[in-house]
């Protein structure tokens, strides 16, 4: 238990570093937001409003860096994120709060499937070498080596057209608007088919291989050997025994994965045009929306973060020998 | 001490495939009889593992059985070979009728399973019937049986020391009265103190539940104090084979000789240890002959052209002893 608040006061601490230095880069990043916004509206803007942006951003140059510290953790208290400027007057945490479903669901579900079929094929590959599956590694490990976008590009290249079922871009139909019904959401799962194809077939290949190399090490430990010499059933060696623990590496990478869901697949969700917050991150960059992007980075951290959490507590769950005792 | 538990008959186990394979057992004949314990000795790379492995065909890839038969006696009569069994029937004769004890104590039990789970399972697995209550006494009863609490049975194999691991091992290897238990090297990762507590253990189950050893080591004058019968193995050949006693006092074999010299007695007068020189032969470029006369003192003429059979030697018809040496010709 002492271990456990161990880590958590670890993850706390982390997390207020993280923060504070999210808080810092933009003030000592060259550029300024307030410039950049004054350029946009081609200097149509009088003193008293530059000032007023200026407060707004919390970048009050009459105001101490500790004051605009303290009012920045007063506002995060509140789930006040800032105004974004691409999307002006919106609340940046409202912008973000409309990408991160579309990136959850895209990702978040081909990250856990892409990481379950893989594990189980990594699996069969690793029991059974030389067996067909076993023969299948060159090719995923080929697959792997191909970058998401790219993938991405080819099958918009191939497979989308005028005629085609699959849409070549966005999360829905345009002419639909969001509802919870079954048009919306036949159309939000075909334009997700494409994108959801491409990242499973790079990301699966990665998982398939490192599982299925820690199954042949663990194959050759003698507690394996043991328990064929129990004449326990083939499938209770192979899971209970053989994949239990090859399984454990990969536990803390698909932890880890889970983490960077909520940046998503940046490069998928441009390719796709995808509403996530990839693609948001990618708008942001381009219109220096800065309190947009310093509030993705802020998820984004603190979702890494929480996936380390997990990823111990599943290792603590899953291997005995990391829970202290006492 | 007549009947026969297992009858390994020529058997020769292989590393590897055609012309390339490197014969690590060669025809190797063996008798176990009921509740006999029967002690394998030879140095490293002799092939005695590889005979356990090979006889419960648990050979690693790419280890082969190359020819041979392995003959157990079932209890009501029935004979089987256990190199022709179907997977099936293999998954079901191991542990219920021969459970093996490995060499690293350390490593085998599975580091993520508690010791109930690992216990239980195998019970599970050769009786799908009997109740998860009646499964853990019998586990309780087990560990009770090598002097483990109860209480460890919620443990995890990590804080156990390795003389409880070990000793969890062989309770396991009981938990379904076989009749052949297989001890490869069981103790060598112990220290000296434990060891010993622990084969005084394994001998006192022996006597009170009546199951038969194949006790392989390099330690021959461990086995000389706890086995019936021994058996040498040199080069992937049984070079001796003779009753623990007669081994001691009168080992045929120069390389029995060198062994029984290489150690000292546990019991008995001190012993100047002389040890063998050289190194055991290089499996893939045996010496013709007997693979031994490179490093014997007493080779002579015939011993580096002929291989010498394995039988009763000449001097001492009648008696419960075979050798492979040119020294003692065989009728």
């Amino acid at each position: 238990m002492s271990y456990l608040l161990k880590r958590v006061a670890f993850y706390v601490f982390t997390a207020w570093a993280a923060i504070t230095l999210n808080f810092f880069i933009p003030r000592v990043m060259p550029g300024d937001p307030v410039q950049s916004l004054i350029t946009r509206s081609r200097g149509q803007m009088t003193g008293d409003a530059v000032q007023s942006l200026y407060v707004l951003f919390g970048l009050d140059p009459n105001e101490s860096l500790l004051s605009q510290y303290v009012k920045y953790w007063g506002q995060l208290f509140r789930g006040d994120l800032g105004l974004s400027f691409t999307f002006f007057p919106s609340q940046v945490g409202e912008v973000i709060g409309q990408a991160l479903p579309w990136t959850m669901a895209l990702v978040g579900i081909t990250t856990v499937i892409g990481f379950l079929i893989g594990t189980t094929l990594g699996t069969l590959a690793g029991w059974r070498r030389g067996s067909w599956i076993d023969a299948l590694i060159p090719v995923t490990t080929f697959l792997s080596s191909i970058p998401y976008f790219w993938l991405g590009l080819i099958a918009i290249a191939l497979l989308t057209g005028p005629d085609s079922f699959f849409p070549a871009g966005n999360g829905y139909d345009t002419g639909l608007t969001p509802a919870w019904d079954w048009e919306f959401i036949g159309s939000a799962v075909q334009h997700s088919l494409l994108p959801a194809i491409t990242i499973l077939i790079s990301s699966m290949a990665g998982w398939i291989l490192s599982m299925r190399n820690m199954m042949v090490t663990v194959a050759s430990e003698d507690y394996v050997t043991v328990a064929h010499a129990k004449g326990l059933p083939e499938r209770r060696v192979m899971v209970g025994y053989a994949a239990r623990n090859a399984l454990l590496p990969n536990v803390s990478g698909f932890a880890l994965s889970l983490g960077f869901i909520v940046g998503g697949t940046l490069l998928v969700e441009i390719v796709f045009s995808y509403p996530g917050l990839g693609f948001l991150l990618f708008q942001g960059v381009g219109t220096k929306d800065y309190p947009l992007l310093q509030g993705i980075f802020l998820i984004i951290t603190l979702s890494v973060l929480l996936a380390n959490f997990v990823a111990d507590l599943a290792y603590m769950l899953l291997d005995p020998r990391t829970r202290r005792e006492g | 001490m007549s009947d026969a538990v297992l009858e390994v008959k020529n058997l020769d186990v292989d590393y590897g495939l055609g012309s390339e394979a490197v014969h690590a057992v060669r025809d190797v004949n063996l008798v176990l009889h009921r509740g006999e314990v029967l002690g394998l000795a030879g140095e490293s790379g002799s092939g005695k593992s590889t005979l356990a492995y090979g006889l419960t065909r648990l050979l690693p890839p790419p280890g082969v059985i190359a020819g041979g038969e392995v003959i157990y006696h079932a209890e009501n009569g029935d004979t089987a070979d256990i190199m022709r069994m179907t997977d099936e029937e293999l998954r079901e004769f191991r542990w219920a009728e021969t459970a093996i004890v490995f060499q690293g104590a350390m490593n085998s039990l599975n580091p993520v399973h508690k010791i109930s789970t690992q216990m239980t399972d195998v019970i599970r697995a050769h009786d799908p019937d009997s109740t998860p209550r009646s499964r853990l006494d019998r586990a309780k009863e087990m560990l009770a049986l090598v002097g483990i609490s109860a209480d460890r049975l919620e443990a995890y194999p990590h804080q156990l020391s390795g003389g409880m691991r070990q000793r969890v091992m062989i309770g396991m290897a009981l938990a379904l009265d076989p009749r052949l238990v297989i001890m490869d090297e069981p103790t060598t990762a112990l220290d000296v103190v434990i060891q010993r507590q622990i084969l005084g253990q394994l001998i006192e189950l022996r006597e009170r539940l009546g199951f038969s050893v194949l006790f392989i080591t390099h330690d021959l004058s461990l086995l000389v104090e706890f086995s019936d019968r021994i058996a040498i193995m040199y080069g992937g050949r049984i070079v001796e084979e003779a009753p623990a006693a007669d081994i001691y006092r009168d080992s045929l074999h120069p390389y029995s000789d060198g062994l029984l010299h290489s150690f000292p007695a546990l019991r008995g007068p001190r012993r100047e240890l002389t040890g063998i020189p050289g190194s055991p032969p290089d499996l893939r470029a045996m010496p013709t002959g007997c693979a031994f006369h490179p490093r014997c003192p007493k080779a002579f003429d015939p011993c580096a052209t002929t291989l010498p059979v394995l039988g009763i030697p000449e001097s001492h018809t009648g008696q419960q002893r075979t050798v492979a040496c040119w020294l003692h010709p065989i009728h």
